[in-house]
């Protein structure tokens, strides 16, 4: 019995309840709103003790910036991150969505989850869904078996890579790959030719901009997380001051309620005990 | 409605194929003209793009038609420089026939009658004219595609011109404020709004960045200036 204070729970998975009546409003002329997708610049390279991903801070609604400091590297588990292209909610949910599962598969395992993992579940998921869930995502890890990066498209197909190029700046950023990259990189080297890649696609690729974020995953010892490693661009400095004297803003009507403080209480709230992850 | 070209076109039948033939391009770009008592400023960015990717960092996009006028355009590049030469051509004509340059609502008129010419293939620009008018006053005149044509003392336009029109009306037309009173605006106050607006829209139209192009258009003469805007 479902009521107000006990409702029932939803089925899981997707609703499509609404499909017939979206598609019959789409016929009559009403278009259904678009989402926001973030034409994207996002790279992963292996180097000699690990993996670095990279990735843009733009995001875009048609050729408006919605967002200039997005985050689209996203976290999976402890020894592996995901950065993510295309429709922004769909990256979003998707990666949240595995990381709960590889989360679970850790605590019933009891060991470092593979990469191999969660590239096979993000493929299943996309693959299940036909490429209506717009991810296009760039996986990178370290496990037993060494550093890994995977190219996972938003159809479910997959390339296992030792660098990797996606989004709408994915040309800019190969295009330094291909005449750099080597195998056994240092850090330093790296870091630097995953910036530049990140850089190219800022500067040359419309849907890309903003700063470059970073996520360093060692094959010894924890992954570093470099959120806005570059301010690759600087907003201009206005030269005029706009501020507004006050009593410009008309105010078109003016109400008071007043408010009586009948009794105050607080309520210490205790911290809930958790796990450590890993 | 399922159709059979959209939804399955692996079940759509060879050899029946619609071929688009697509004319124009959009080339972003934006324009901000404001007008003075005596002067007239005008910058457009100087990014010339296409899709995501860009083709040109400095592509000046205003051109001096006179020593009194200066027209911005924006939009499809070729379209921009066919109307701009066929416009050269005419004030040529104009000035062997009748011994004089064209004043700058002239240039206005005939403009918009070589749009409408092209009523039903339009070109496919925004444009904006600033220049000096026959008094010596300030003036700006704001185009659409196929010649409509209005007056005033500042305009935006091209492909972050929905965004710094509100701004230039807060700005200089003053509009929604109280207890304000209007006062003619210094030609350092307008080019610095001008710079600063370009400033704002780089920052949310992809299609503006990398410089501004400046002119100041006074009684003596035409100044050039250029201002950095951010790259990405």
């Amino acid at each position: 019995m479902a009521s107000v204070l006990v409702p029932e729970l939803p089925t899981p998975g997707f609703s499509f309840e609404n499909c017939q009546r979206n598609a019959f409003l789409e016929h009559k002329g009403f278009p259904a709103p678009k989402a926001t997708k973030t034409g994207t610049t996002i790279v992963g390279i292996i180097y000699a003790d690990g993996v670095i991903l990279g990735a843009d801070t733009r995001a875009t609604e048609n050729t408006v910036v919605s967002d200039k400091n997005c985050q689209k590297i996203h976290y999976l588990a402890a020894n592996m991150y995901c950065c993510g292209a295309g429709t922004a909610a769909d990256t979003e949910m998707t990666t949240q969505s595995v990381s709960s599962q590889l989360e679970l598969q850790r605590l019933h395992t009891g060991r470092v989850v593979p990469v191999e993992t969660a590239s096979t579940l993000l493929k299943r998921m996309l693959f299940r869904y036909q490429g209506h869930i717009g991810a296009a995502l760039v996986l990178g890890g370290v496990d037993r078996t060494g550093p890994h990066i995977y190219c996972i498209y938003p159809h479910g197909s997959v390339d296992k890579l030792p660098y990797a190029t996606m989004g709408s700046g994915s040309l800019a950023a190969m295009a330094v790959f291909e005449s750099r990259w080597k195998p056994n990189m240092s850090e330093e080297e790296g870091k630097k030719l995953v910036r530049d890649a990140i850089a190219a696609g800022i500067f040359n690729d419309l849907g890309s901009g903003s700063n470059v974020d970073l996520c360093v995953i060692r094959s010894s010892g924890p992954a570093q997380y470099l959120r806005t490693y570059e301010e690759a661009n600087v907003k201009g400095k206005k030269q005029g001051s706009y501020r507004y004297a006050l009593g410009t803003t008309a105010v078109l009507k003016t109400r008071v309620i007043p408010l009586e403080v009948e009794s105050v209480s607080v309520h210490q709230v205790q911290p809930m005990e958790v796990e450590p992850s890993r | 409605m399922l159709n059979i070209n959209d939804n399955f076109p692996e079940y759509a039948l060879p050899g029946v194929k619609k071929v688009h033939f697509e004319p124009y391009a959009d080339n972003g770009g934006s324009i901000v003209a404001i007008a003075g008592d005596d002067y007239a400023v005008i910058g457009a960015d100087t990014r010339l793009s296409t899709g995501f990717s860009i083709y040109t960092r400095e592509q000046k996009k205003l051109f001096k038609l006179s020593e009194k006028t200066v027209l911005g355009a924006t939009g499809c590049w070729c379209d921009t420089l066919t109307l701009t030469r066929l416009l050269q051509a005419r004030m040529q004509m104009y000035e062997h026939e009748h011994n004089k340059a064209m004043t700058t609502p002239a240039v206005a008129q005939m403009l918009s009658t070589m749009l409408y010419y092209k009523r039903f293939f339009p070109y496919y620009v925004s444009n904006i004219l600033a220049g000096i008018d026959g008094d010596g006053k300030g003036c700006v005149y704001s185009y659409d595609p196929i010649g409509h044509c209005e007056r005033s003392t500042y305009r935006a336009g091209g492909s972050a011109g929905a965004q710094l029109q509100p701004l230039l009306d807060n700005q200089i037309g003053l509009k929604n404020m109280q207890n304000v009173t209007e006062a003619p605006l210094p030609r350092e106050k307008a080019l610095a709004l001008l710079k600063d607006v370009f400033i704002s829209a780089a920052e949310r139209d992809i299609y503006t960045g990398d410089s501004i192009y400046i002119l100041i258009i006074t009684a003596n003469g035409i100044q050039e200036e250029k201002f950095e805007l951010r790259k990405d």
